[in-house]
């Protein structure tokens, strides 16, 4: 497992999908944050982060989906799957191993914005005016979802030798768990089941974690989309065997 | 026994890819398997591999059933798969290093050198495995196979696309290997088969059609007849070798030339050479045609 994931992590190093991911990520939330005329943090005059927070899961759909796109599709497109699974490594390795490889790369993308979370700290007035406990807990709402849209993308890398429709459909499942249910809900189609089906959805528990609440139901909810994800993408990479 | 088969059966859908096969491989064998495109070999590989299961019956390396033990025996065999995939963004010695470690080798800088230097990547060994040529991926596939010394070797196809004298080089590599090593090669080409290995199994449409010695399976079609091409300098009547004791056919190949099939009983040089000094003619050519292990092949795998 390990080998696995140092060397997809050696492979966004080496193919330069890391410095592209990060610094692409980088320049969206910066440039939302710090410089566009709608909604910076110097012209609303808020000491918050609710930029980066609110931009960030639109982002994570385009990159998340391109960092994982071609972790299986390519494996199985160039045949190369076949001898990973001649080597001793269980498929549940060598998935979490990837699995763990992107979230790492997901991770430090997040990082350098604590920059931002500083600046802010610094610039406010009085000095450190920043709801903390807020901040921090949306940056674990973020991991989490990042986690969540990786265990994603996993999948639809798995189920297509074809990295575009990889990409396209990791957007897609994203999108929809990100915001989908949420929407659905809305529509009031469900009678007294709407909550729930709000409750189905990432944004639910993203913004409930971003209050800066730790909620073990929150915390349960994402580590059960993961699971659900890794486990089709179990199944998937397992249908060659029926 | 390193490798053996029991009614081993893989369906696709409808189609039988291998239908209830049956062979065995000793300890230190090198077996050539061979068959048209599409006949099971690689099926049967991959399931030897472990990549996929048999819908029916039994395989086994190194005595232990391949769905039992499955991590078991892939750490104790090399796999090369059909078309050789490879990492090509990778070094050399970054993916040699990749495969020492999944495979749970500790130190793994020893045997790195050892397998670079078995299979001659030594002069490549700081380039990215993208720009090798098709022989130098070959051995780097090799290589990755050859990691945990294995018992047993699976390699499949593991010359196709290469030029003759890359070719000459992988068989010379793969012959050596196999003084140590059980080895199981799928290939198209005859005389490789001939040159490398003990025994050959012919596969054709998921059945196993000759699985023995290549003596004993070119023998066995060589019925009771030799065929020798003849070149007379003068014209002569074909029908008149016909009638000759023992002959049983002529064919006319134009130019004076006939293919002439007799007994085996029958000392066909020595008649041929009789018939030529009674007709007062010269025999200018005269070939014993043997029986190939390509026609063999063309012959069992013919299909219907």
């Amino acid at each position: 497992m390990y080998s696995i994931f140092l060397k997809e992590i050696r492979s966004f190093l080496s193919s330069l999908i890391a410095y592209v991911v990060i610094i692409v990520f980088l320049l969206f939330i910066g440039l939302f944050t710090w410089v566009f005329a709608d909604g910076n943090v110097l012209e609303l005059g808020y000491s918050n982060l609710d930029t980066l927070f609110t931009m960030a899961p639109w982002v994570f759909i385009f990159l998340i989906s391109a960092i994982t796109m071609r972790s299986f599709s390519e494996e199985i497109r160039q045949g190369t799957f076949e001898i990973l699974s001649s080597k001793p490594v269980t498929d549940l390795q060598i998935i979490i191993g990837k699995y763990l490889a992107s979230v790492v790369l997901v991770a430090f993308a997040i990082l350098p914005t604590l920059l931002y979370f500083y600046s802010i700290y610094q610039l406010g007035l009085p000095k450190g005016n920043i709801d903390i406990g807020a901040t921090w807990g949306s940056y674990i709402g973020l991991l989490l979802l990042g986690s969540c849209y990786a265990a994603i993308g996993l999948f639809a890398s798995a189920v297509t030798p074809n990295q575009i429709i990889a990409f396209i459909l990791g957007m897609f499942l994203c999108f929809f768990f990100f915001v989908g249910f949420q929407q659905l809900s809305n529509l009031a189609l469900f009678g007294s089941f709407d909550h729930l089906v709000q409750w189905i959805g990432i944004q639910y528990h993203y913004e409930s974690i971003s209050r800066g609440v730790l909620d073990t139901r929150d915390l349960v909810y994402f580590g059960s989309v993961i699971s659900l994800f890794l486990g089709l993408t179990y199944i998937s990479l397992d249908s060659r065997k029926w | 026994m390193s490798i053996s088969v029991e009614n081993l059966t893989k369906i696709y859908g409808e189609q039988r890819a291998i239908d209830a096969i049956n062979f065995s491989i000793n300890a230190g064998e090198i077996v050539g398997f061979l068959g048209p495109n599409g006949a099971g070999k690689s099926t049967t590989m991959k399931i030897l591999s472990g990549y996929i299961p048999p819908t029916s019956g039994k395989a086994a390396v190194l005595g232990m059933d391949v769905a039992e033990n499955a991590l078991e025996i892939k750490r104790r065999i090399g796999y090369l798969p059909e078309l050789n995939p490879l990492y090509t963004d990778m070094y050399i010695t970054e993916y040699l290093q990749f495969n020492a470690q999944i495979n749970g080798i500790k130190n793994s800088k020893p045997v790195i050198e050892r397998v670079i230097e078995t299979t001659g990547l030594t002069v490549e060994r700081k380039k990215k495995i993208g720009q090798l040529s098709k022989g130098y991926k070959q051995r780097v596939g090799l290589a990755q196979a050859l990691i945990n010394d294995p018992e047993v070797l699976i390699l499949d196809e593991p010359t196709s696309g290469l030029d003759p004298n890359q070719m000459g080089e992988i068989r010379k590599l793969i012959l050596e290997l196999g003084k140590n090593k059980t080895i199981l090669l799928s290939s198209h080409i005859m005389q490789e088969v001939e040159a490398m290995c003990s025994k050959v199994i012919i596969i054709n449409q998921g059945k196993i059609v000759a699985n023995d010695s290549i003596e004993a399976v070119k023998k066995r079609l060589d019925k009771n007849a030799t065929t020798i091409l003849v070149r007379f300098r003068d014209a002569v009547k074909g029908a008149e070798i016909k009638n000759k004791e023992g002959v049983l056919k002529v064919e006319d190949l134009g130019g004076n030339a006939y293919r002439v099939t007799s007994q085996n009983k029958v000392d066909l040089p020595e008649l041929l050479f009789k018939f030529a000094v009674d007709h007062k003619t010269i025999i200018l050519e005269q070939r014993e045609e043997v029986e190939s292990l390509e026609n063999i092949f063309q012959q069992l795998t013919k299909n219907v």
